[in-house]
Order: C-alpha cells, then structure tokens, then sequence
C-alpha cells in the first residue's frame, strides 16, 4: 500500500505540513503506553518517536552504550534536530531505558512541553485501573494548562473515537492476513500500523477504510512460503521484513506478529463507560503486556499462543532490540513455550543498523530447515 | 589545579562492631538455609522489598534477597564462573542483570553459597517470593524463579512513583497501600499462617529505627577524617537490605552508630592518611574490592560513600538548607498504628521516602542528590561506575556526568559490571583513575 509506506518514508515532511495546514501542535510519544486519546481530545497530534536506523554519536555523552539501541537512536534523531517540529514530548513510564531517552531530551531539545506519567510497572496489581486513572486525570490537567483549552466528555469521546476507529480498521486488516493467501504482505502490515503512529489517524483512518474494501478481492502475485509470525521488542526495521519476504531462496510471509508496532499496539478497544478517563486506563492496562509489565504471571503467551493458532503460523522469529532487558526476561521462556507449542523459531539480535547479509543467511538457514525436501 | 597538601597523619583502629556485622551476616544465610528445621518459613524477593509486611507472619521468617546473595557470589569468583556459566548455557542473556545471574546460575546448578563461600547442594527452594518492583528487572527475576522452581507463589509490590519527583496524590499512595494490604492476605493464604498486627508494627517500628540508625552513621561520615571508608561501609550498610525488620539487625546498627560516633568524637580515621575525599556511583565491582584500598594506600584517596552505600533501602528527608536528614521514624513522628491499614499507611509513606528510588524516576533529581553528598561529605570528586551489570542504578549516569561536570565537580566514569567479573578490567580501570588523579594534582603518597 502505497500511502502507508509514503508516509512513513516521508513522516518528517508530514508533521510539518500538517502543523502548517492546521495551525496545531504537535507532541512526540516515547511509548505505545501514552493515552493519545486524552491528546487527540486537545486537538494535539500524537505522533511516536521512532529511531533513523543510523549510527550517530551525538547519544555518546547522554546514554551509555549498553542501552537499547532504540532508545539512543531515538534520542539521537531529536539531539540532531529531526524532530525540531514537535512542541512536546510525553513518556508513559515504561523501561528504564526510554525513561533516558525522555530525560535527556527534555534536558537537550528545546521543547515547549515534557510530561512523564508515571504509568504503572504491572498491569496486573491491585488498585491498577484507579490509579492510572489519577494519573490521567493529572496528565489532562497537564494538557489543559498547556494548550489553554478544557478537555471536555465530548472531547474525549471524540478522542477515543478517533483511536478506536483506527484500532478496528487495523484488526478487520489482520484479518486478511489469516487466509491460505494472505491478502497483504508482513511489510504492509507493519507500513500500515507505523504510518498510524506517526499521521493524524483522521487521515489515516479513511485510507484504511478504501484499502480494506480493495482486500476481500486483493491476490498476491507473491509464493507465500513459510507462514512466519515476529515476536519481540520494538521494531520498525522494514527492511529486514523486507528481505525475508522477497529477497531469500526460500518463500516466507509474515502473517502476523507480536510487538509494539503492530498488533499490540492496537489490539483491543476501549469498552465505554460514563467515567472517560477510567475507560480509557481500563482499555491500557488490559491491551497485550509489553513483557516490562507483564508479571507476576506472563499474561502474554496466551494472546500469542491463540494468535500463532489463528493465523496458522508455522514458524517464528523471536526478535529483540539488543540489550532489551524486559524482552530478554522473557524469551528463554517464550523460546521453550514455542518448542512446547511444537512452533519452530529462530532467535535473532537488532540493533540500530541491520546487518542484512547476515541476517540473510540466518534467516535463510532457518526458512530450509523447515522446508520438506521429500 | 587542586594540589593536596594535607600530611597529616590520624590515628585509626578497627571498628568494634565488625566482627557482629560478620557474625550477623553469616547467620543470615544459614538461617535460611535451616529455616524448615524449625518450621520456619524461607522468602525470597529483592532487597528493596516491604520487609515489614513479612513481620505479621511470625518471627521465625527468613529472607534470601537477591542482590546481597548474589553480590557474595560475584565475590567468590570461581563459584561465579560456575553460575555464569550455568545460565549461558541455558541461553540466558550476559547481559541481563549481574546479580539476576549469579542467583539463577545458583538455581539451575541447585547449588547455594554462604557467606564465608562453602558451597551447598541443594539450592534452598523458598516457601514464596515476595518482592517489590521499580526497576525493570525486579518481579520478572522472581516470575522466572517461581517457573524454575514448581510453580512457587510470587507477589510483587508495584513502586511507580517516587514522591521527590511526584507529589503524592491520593490516587498514588493508595496504590501502594491497597498492593500492601493485599499482599497480607496473599500471605496468609500462601503461608498458611495467621497474621498477626502487633508483630506487623512491632516489624515496621524496627525496620524503620534500622534505616535511621545507618542515616545517623553515614551522616556521622560527614566527619574530617572520615570514620569509615566505603568499602567497609559495603559490609554494613547490606542489613537493611537483607532483614532491617529484625531486632538484631536494628540493635546492630545501633552499636554501629555509637562505635562510629565514638570514632568521630575521638578523631579516629578509617584511613590514617585521607588526603583526599571521593564519592562512588553505583554498586562496586564487587570482585574487585582491593582497588578501593589500592586508592588508599597508594594516594590517601578515601570514597566516603555514594548514593548507593547511603540511601539503598534507607530513608531520607531533606532539612531547611535542602541538606539529607535521615527520615524520621513513625514512632518518632508519633504516628498512630491502631489497625493493620493504620500500620500499612504509615510504613508506605515511610517506605516511599526511600533515597534510592530517585535514581530510577528522575536522573535531575539524582544529580542533585549527588551534588549534595559531594557538598556535605566534603568530597572533591566523583568516581562513577558505569555499571554494566545493573541498567537500574547505571540509568541515568551519563547525565549525572555531566551536571556534575557543570557544577565544577571533577568526575571519572569507568565501565564495570558488579556482578560479572569478566567485565571489568582492573589494569585499565587502575591506569584511568591514576591518570585522573594525576589531572587533579593528588600525587603518590610515596612520591
């Protein structure tokens, strides 16, 4: 899809023109955590921060080097000014390493507005839905103050609408994904969902909407192979999804995936109630857990588990951002449940920049092993 | 340029109380190790956890706390290796947690180390796992414990603010509270037991007078010269992270701080010729003590102690000037604890004053606090360690870095992992701050 890959390709280009067009404000957020309703409510545009998939040393003197490499990239993209356009940032307490990210911009890169909700660690404790419902109830105010306007029920009805919309529009996609032939490929799914984070949804929203009336007739002229799911960390690296599904010697596709640029992001709904704030914190404490806040049991297997079962998923790529503590607490038991699973899977290590001749090979490896010869 | 002039030589001798911190420490581990012997019940959790809330189940309950544990295993470098290893090969991640390592390595080979470094087989399964989590790694440690080790019950206490970066609000101290109050009643279904209130505040007034005693000492090492230098101060600040609630351990302290006090009064040092006064960051290397004593020996150079040694499950406040106050204790404040959540209320907000929670919610906030230590221990400089072993208290460290810098602090980072020996490179670490030392003009005493 076209407009979703443009989008992204060009996100720089479209925040700035959409500042222009609109007169609006802008405001970077440093997780999926962060309750874009209450922004969207404001009439301020949620985008998220994304890394540039470049080494840069302008991180050196803020992050030390055994910090997740998205959290330095990110950071890195604002100390180099890329994201000289947003009036604000917000960070929905999530691992320690993004909470540097936000500290040393806040410190570094003029900014207008900074807030650091203080989300919870667990989303399975006690007294979680009231508190993080207080939290929202300060961060509103927050807004209020800043952009000198009431946020009313209206507003965030408006809010959660606009976020709901696009969490629909997303799940009716994956939908298609299901099939014998998938109707779209992994890396239009994965175009789709970072374009989400990263444009107005009110734009986007629309083009989800004439797309998924294009799918139900939509064939692939593609071999889909292995039917691939990815779990892990962040990861927007297109190119790696890329090349697994169009430049090995063995077909795959990836037909569905476990990360917070794509199905997590947008699984569930909100389930409306008269208190605004509350339904919308119920909605995020009861989304698929990032692992950072998965505990004390791992609500999150069940959901990939019944995910890899539905779209009939034949082998999967455990992937982590390098040095990605939370992940990394999970997978020697998320890679024994896949064997329990009798799901094949093959484990693998990003960092800022791919190394894709490698990952090739591996990868590669991996497809032929699971490949039938007889 | 800083040149130290100070010759003086002052009078040292040992502390009194060492060999009760030694014993003390020892019976820790055996105590869990025999707990069922006597019917007593074995907890294991991180050191940051609400100890007090363990109080109510009885006196006969034992805690293994993580990081301590595991921080004696990275002493003991052989049985380190063996753990290391052990989860290597179970295709755990170097570089997760130091600490995490050691203690899982210790579970997968069922082997468990005490204090003096014998070794025992089998390792000693806790009853349950309680803990508290505010670093990334602090419940998922215990989450795969549980898992490895048949399903053992684990409760963790969620901590996601800190009140010197977040005023806290209604919402935010109730959270805390209904956890705690909750986790009673897991506990008593888990153990089987029935709680008792009485030896609940009875646990919560003990643990508290244990954080007050160690603020009292570490403030009483404001003193020229200093009567303790950190790496003894490792050796005795550890109790409030292993079972502040018992009566022995607040006793101790209370020993320790008039020792201390008697050092001060008498002008005794820890070192005899302090010519030069630094602050740590983080925790040490910890199998490389002897670089601490390397400093003294050869430049006079004495760490009086870090945000770590001072404020690791100790409790500050802050006076008129802004200058740390060890926090008052709820009976000092006459705070009433009439019922178990009266009790419970008092001890979070006692908890949550907790000094080294900042680290992890604002790195500002702990630049501030160092700044203040540097300013009221009379230190001249700051050794960080860039700690590779604990993203916890490594989080934040380069900016600390530079708002020292900014303040006209001199500051040398150099890179370690407490609990990994295999990453830390004692030669070049040596030859860093030499050389560094050498910039501040702090010659050789010999020299």
């Amino acid at each position: 899809m076209d407009q979703f890959a443009n989008w992204v390709d060009n996100r720089h280009e479209y925040a700035r023109e959409w500042k222009k067009r609109t007169g609006g404000k802008v405001v970077g957020c440093l997780c999926t955590y962060v309750p874009e309703e209450i922004l969207y409510a404001a009439d301020v545009l949620p985008i998220r921060i994304f890394g540039g998939h470049e080494a840069s040393s302008l991180v050196e003197p803020h992050i030390l080097g055994m910090f997740c490499p998205f959290c330095r990239d990110t950071l890195a993209q604002g100390l180099e000014g890329k994201y000289d356009y947003l009036d604000g940032i917000v960070i929905a307490q999530s691992c320690l390493h993004m909470r540097q990210t936000f500290w040393s911009w806040k410190k570094h890169v003029p900014i207008d507005f900074s807030y650091y909700l203080p989300m919870p660690h667990c989303t399975q404790a006690a007294g979680q839905y009231d508190y993080l419902k207080g939290e929202y109830v300060q961060f509103k105010t927050a807004v209020e103050n800043w952009v000198g306007k009431k946020i009313t029920d209206e507003d965030l009805d408006r809010g959660i609408e606009i976020m709901d919309t696009s969490r629909r529009l997303s799940k009716e996609v994956y939908e298609y994904r299901k099939g014998k032939k998938p109707a779209l490929t992994g890396l239009e799914a994965m175009d789709m969902v970072l374009s989400s984070q990263m444009v107005d949804k009110r734009e986007h929203n629309p083009v989800t909407q004439a797309w998924l009336a294009e799918l139900p007739s939509r064939q692939l002229k593609r071999e889909v192979g292995t039917r691939l799911m990815i779990v892990g960390s962040e990861d927007d690296d297109r190119e790696f999804i890329k090349m697994v599904e169009n430049d090995l010697s063995f077909p795959a596709t990836f037909v569905v995936e476990d990360h917070c640029t794509g199905a997590r992001y947008f699984w569930n709904l909100t389930v409306p109630q008269n208190d605004r704030l509350m339904a919308i914190a119920v909605r995020y404490m009861d989304r698929p857990a990032c692992p950072s806040k998965d505990w004390p049991t791992r609500t999150r297997f069940d959901y990939i588990f019944d995910m890899a079962k539905d779209w009939k998923v034949e082998a999967a790529i455990l992937m982590q951002q390098k040095f990605c503590d939370p992940h990394e607490l999970d997978m020697p038991t998320l890679s024994k449940a896949f064997k329990e699973h009798d799901i094949p899977t093959y484990f693998l290590e990003f960092d800022v920049t791919v190394p894709a001749g490698q990952f090739k090979v591996r990868v590669e490896a991996f497809l032929e092993t699971l490949v039938d010869f007889v | 340029m800083n040149v130290i002039t100070n010759k003086t030589i002052y009078p040292t001798e040992p502390l009194k109380t060492w060999n009760e911190a030694k014993y003390l420490r020892a019976k820790y581990y055996e105590d869990f190790l025999k707990a069922p012997e006597s019917g007593g019940l074995r907890v294991s959790g991180s050191g940051t956890m609400f100890f007090s809330l363990l109080g109510g189940l009885g006196k006969d309950v034992y805690t293994l706390t993580g990081e301590p544990y595991a921080a004696t295993c990275a002493f003991y470098q052989d049985f380190s290796t063996e753990c290391m290893e052990a989860v290597e090969k179970a295709g755990i991640a170097r570089d997760l947690c130091g600490y995490l390592r050691n203690y899982w390595g210790g579970v997968l080979l069922d082997k468990y180390i005490l204090a003096d470094g014998t070794v025992v087989s089998p390792w000693p399964k806790p009853d349950f796992f309680f803990t508290s989590h505010y670093c990334c790694t602090h419940a998922k440690w215990y989450e795969w414990c549980r898992e490895q080790e048949g399903n053992l019950p684990l409760y963790g206490i969620d901590v996601p603010w800190h009140p010197f970066d977040h005023e806290p609000t209604k919402e935010r101290v109730e959270y805390i509270v209904q956890q705690s109050m909750e986790a009673i009643e897991w506990m008593e279904k888990v153990s089987g037991r029935k709680y008792d209130d009485e030896l609940l505040v009875e646990a919560i007034n003990i643990e508290a007078r244990s954080s007050y005693l160690w603020g009292e000492t570490c403030v009483l090492n404001q003193t020229v010269p200093a009567p303790l230098d950190e790496k003894t101060m490792f050796s005795l600040y550890v109790f409030n992270t292993l079972c502040p609630q018992l009566k022995e351990v607040a006793e101790f302290y209370e020993h320790l701080r008039d020792d201390v006090a008697d050092r001060v009064a008498r002008g005794i040092a820890a070192w005899p010729n302090e010519r030069f006064r630094y602050i740590t960051d983080s925790q040490p290397p910890w199998a490389f003590l002897h670089v601490f004593r390397h400093l003294e020996r050869t430049y006079g150079a004495v760490s009086v102690g870090s945000i770590y040694s001072y404020a690791l499950q100790v409790n500050w406040d802050f006076d008129a000037q802004g200058n740390f106050v060890p926090a008052k204790t709820p009976e000092m404040l006459g705070v009433k604890m009439n019922t178990r959540e009266d009790a419970v209320r008092a001890y979070v907000d006692f908890k949550m004053k907790n000094g080294i929670l900042c680290r992890f919610y604002d790195s500002e906030v702990t630049s501030d606090q160092m700044k203040k230590i540097v300013k009221n221990w009379k230190a001249q400089a700051v050794l960080i360690h860039l700690n590779r072993g604990c993203e916890g208290t490594a989080i934040g460290q380069m900016e600390n870095r530079l708002d020292l810098m900014k303040a006209g602090i001199p500051v040398m980072t150099f890179e370690g992992n407490m609990g990994d020996y295999r990453e830390f490179d004692a030669q070049r670490t040596m030859s860093r701050i030499e050389t560094f030392f050498e910039s501040l003009g702090i010659g050789r005493i010999d020299s």
